[in-house]
């Protein structure tokens, strides 16, 4: 067996089944939420303030975004218990650059400007990359916003904490 | 002196606080006993959110759930708690004993006594499990988030499942590396989301690979694992070491049963919810008519449903007693739609399973 | 090692005490399980197993394995994952069953 069952790894297939449409994906910020197991679990409902994730009938349910009424506002982002949560916009900065921002609760936090190791989904290096906002939450949980190369959008999850950068 | 109450509690986790706030909510004298520092349970150290639904405080971590349970009984007349009391005895005349601070011997005598002492670490048998530096996961969790002691540098995590993949993260949170997580299985038998959260930091999740030896002499100094078949036997050239100086064990729970043994409940051995558990019916009631049980001490499931378990234990105990609750019938079918959908979905198949064995269809 | 940032937690710590491990003057925190002090302080034999003698270090944490007993001030079998540290403790590496006094 291979993929996100064994390895907690998705395939890229997997990403890209959470985007939304090309048109979409053109005009802004979008939320994708990398979560494809039915667990009892439903807080990013009540997170989003335009209802733009739809109510569950049943707890055990997998979330469904409404990408016509998101805006890629990252609410969600800290709320969700199991971090799957990402806003991509490929609207950011030069044609081939993107941004994403990510959940990440480590500490020390890196600065605006910084320049952070940004990790494949499998942890692998993919590129380094500007930090371009972070944002703390009440719950703890930062949202960090990144500038990556486009060409990266399906691949890079998560920034390698500095405390362990400086470590290895 | 013998101290008298309606309600006893034993153990003050999600599950015991739960049942306490229902019954003090009910007019009943209760009274916690808890061998820990601090009431919460498995609580006091899980920083991670919770899962679940508003009504369990999904979203919110688990550290500070605990305080939640307390709000509004906290400094209630009806409601005692006693720390670093372990209970101990029980007789037939319903006497409980406990030992106070290991020094004291406490009496007390409830007219029914609700039993959530939780469940306790498995171990699995290789060479070397018993030298220090092989810690169970729980353990670690609490050396680290409850008291702030690194558990060393470099740890091998074995078990997939969610408490392993969870302490993993917080082990990263805390500074400490994770040379792996190694897996029987064929596969990761916690949450998804949990694997995925710590794969994209660079911690290899292993499957169908198993510990064989501890190393070292006075310490664990590394540890040989390898690879194994369907039959779960280690297949000969696969076998590596692996760089840490502690292991941590996250290869299941054990309910904590004694006290149900000592008030002659009937017991049953249920695989899928972790050991011999009490029988019970959709109040949590057992078979002994003064005795409840809630949490994972009546199965290994998750705080969540120790919650709802816990909340329905406290009013069903409560009104056997005879407590004026004029919206028991609409409290107690909320309750148990609650802790219906949770359970309802592909990950709550086992734990249904379980408990269709040792739930009783007939209120007792 | 004591965990000095962290994303999530801050740390309460009591006010720092002394103590001795087999007559070696040693610090912690009061209030602080003896066994989490030890372990800061690099401590992770706290006993001899009875019949081989094999080290025994904490396994559970909170009290219920008993993988951890000690000896202190003079009572033995005491498990140090959760008997809280104050000033003067006198610990011992446990071998054997202990002897009542
Ligand atoms: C690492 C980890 C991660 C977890 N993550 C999640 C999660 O994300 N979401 C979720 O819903 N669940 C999670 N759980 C599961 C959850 O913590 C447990 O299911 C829950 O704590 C069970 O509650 P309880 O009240 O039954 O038992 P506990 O929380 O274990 O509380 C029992 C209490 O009773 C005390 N006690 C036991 N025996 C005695 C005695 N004889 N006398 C006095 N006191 C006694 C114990 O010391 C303890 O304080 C996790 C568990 C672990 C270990
Ligand atoms: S480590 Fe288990 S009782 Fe102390």
């Amino acid at each position: 067996m291979s993929g996100i069952k064994s390895t907690g790894v998705p395939s890229r297939e997997l990403i890209e089944s959470t985007f939304p449409s090309e048109e979409r994906r053109k005009s802004g910020p979008f939320a994708v939420i990398e979560c494809w197991q039915e667990i009892p679990c439903d807080p990013c409902v009540a997170s989003c303030p335009f209802h733009s994730i739809a109510d569950m009938q049943n707890i055990n349910d997998l979330p469904v975004i409404d990408h016509s009424t998101c805006n890629g506002c990252g609410v969600c982002i800290a709320q969700c218990p199991g971090l799957a949560i990402f806003v991509i916009d490929e609207t950011f900065g030069a044609e081939d650059e993107a941004s994403i921002r990510i959940p990440h609760e480590f500490t020390p936090l890196p600065a605006v400007g910084d320049t952070v190791r940004a990790l494949n989904r499998d942890g692998s290096f993919a590129c380094e990359a500007k930090v371009i906002k972070v944002r703390n939450t009440k719950s703890k949980t930062p949202v960090i916003e990144i500038a990556i190369p486009a060409r990266l959008i399906l691949d890079v999850r998560a920034i390698e904490p500095l405390s362990r950068a400086k470590n290895i | 002196m013998i101290r008298e109450c309606d309600v006893l509690i034993i153990g003050g986790g999600p599950a015991g606080l739960a049942s306490a706030r229902e019954a003090v909510k009910a007019g009943c004298s209760t009274v916690v006993l808890d061998d820990a520092m601090e009431l919460g349970g498995q609580l006091v150290k899980q920083t991670h959110k919770f899962f679940g639904s508003e009504m369990e405080y999904a979203g919110v971590r688990g550290i500070w759930i605990a305080e939640k349970l307390l709000d509004g009984i906290a400094g209630s007349p009806l409601f005692t708690p006693y720390l670093r009391t372990t209970a101990s005895g029980l007789y037939e005349d319903g006497v409980v004993t406990a030992l106070f601070e290991d020094r004291e011997v406490l009496k007390f005598r409830p007219k029914k006594l609700i039993i959530a002492t939780g469940a306790m670490e498995k171990t699995i048998p290789f060479p070397g499990n018993d030298l220090p530096g092989v810690y169970g996961a729980g353990a670690v969790q609490t050396l680290m988030n409850v008291y702030g002691v690194m558990p060393g540098k470099r740890c091998l995590m074995v078990g997939a499942g969610n408490i392993g993949l969870i302490v993993s993260y917080q082990l990263l949170q805390a500074g400490v590396e994770v040379s792996a997580v190694i897996e029987g299985m064929d596969r990761v038998g916690g949450y998804w989301v949990h694997a995925s959260k710590i794969a994209r930091l660079g911690i290899p999740i292993l499957t169908r690979t198993t510990i064989l030896k501890a190393l070292g002499e006075e310490f664990v100094t590394g540890a040989l694992i390898a690879d194994i078949d369907e039959n779960w036997q280690p297949i000969a050239g696969t076998e590596r070491e692996v760089d840490c100086d502690f292991i941590c064990l996250a290869v299941g729970l054990l309910p904590l049963v004694e006290l149900f043994y000592l008030a002659e409940c009937e017991m049953k051995y249920v695989h899928k919810l972790g050991g011999d558990v009490p029988l019970r019916d959709a109040t949590m009631r057992t078979t002994n008519p003064n005795v409840y049980v809630a949490g994972d001490s009546g199965g290994i499931e998750e705080a969540s449903s120790a919650m709802v378990e816990g909340a329905i234990a406290g009013l069903c105990s409560a009104k056997s007693l005879g407590a004026a609750i004029p919206d028991f019938d609409e409290r107690f079918a909320r309750l148990s739609d609650e802790l219906a959908e949770l359970r309802c979905g592909p990950v709550g198949e086992h734990i249904r399973r379980g408990l269709a064995e040792c739930t009783m269809e007939e209120l007792l | 090692m004591r965990i000095v940032e962290h994303p999530i937690l801050k740390f309460e710590r009591g006010r720092k005490v002394a103590f001795t491990l087999d007559g070696k003057p040693m610090e912690g925190f009061e209030g602080e399980p003896i066994a989490s002090a030890l372990h800061d302080a690099g401590v992770t034999t706290l006993s001899y197993s009875i019949r081989h003698k094999r080290p025994r270090g904490f396994f559970c944490a909170i009290g219920h394995c008993s993988s951890c007993l000690m000896e202190v001030d003079g009572r033995p079998n005491v498990r140090v994952c959760t008997e809280p540290l104050r000033e003067g403790m006198v610990v011992k590496t446990q071998s054997g069953k202990g002897v009542l006094r």
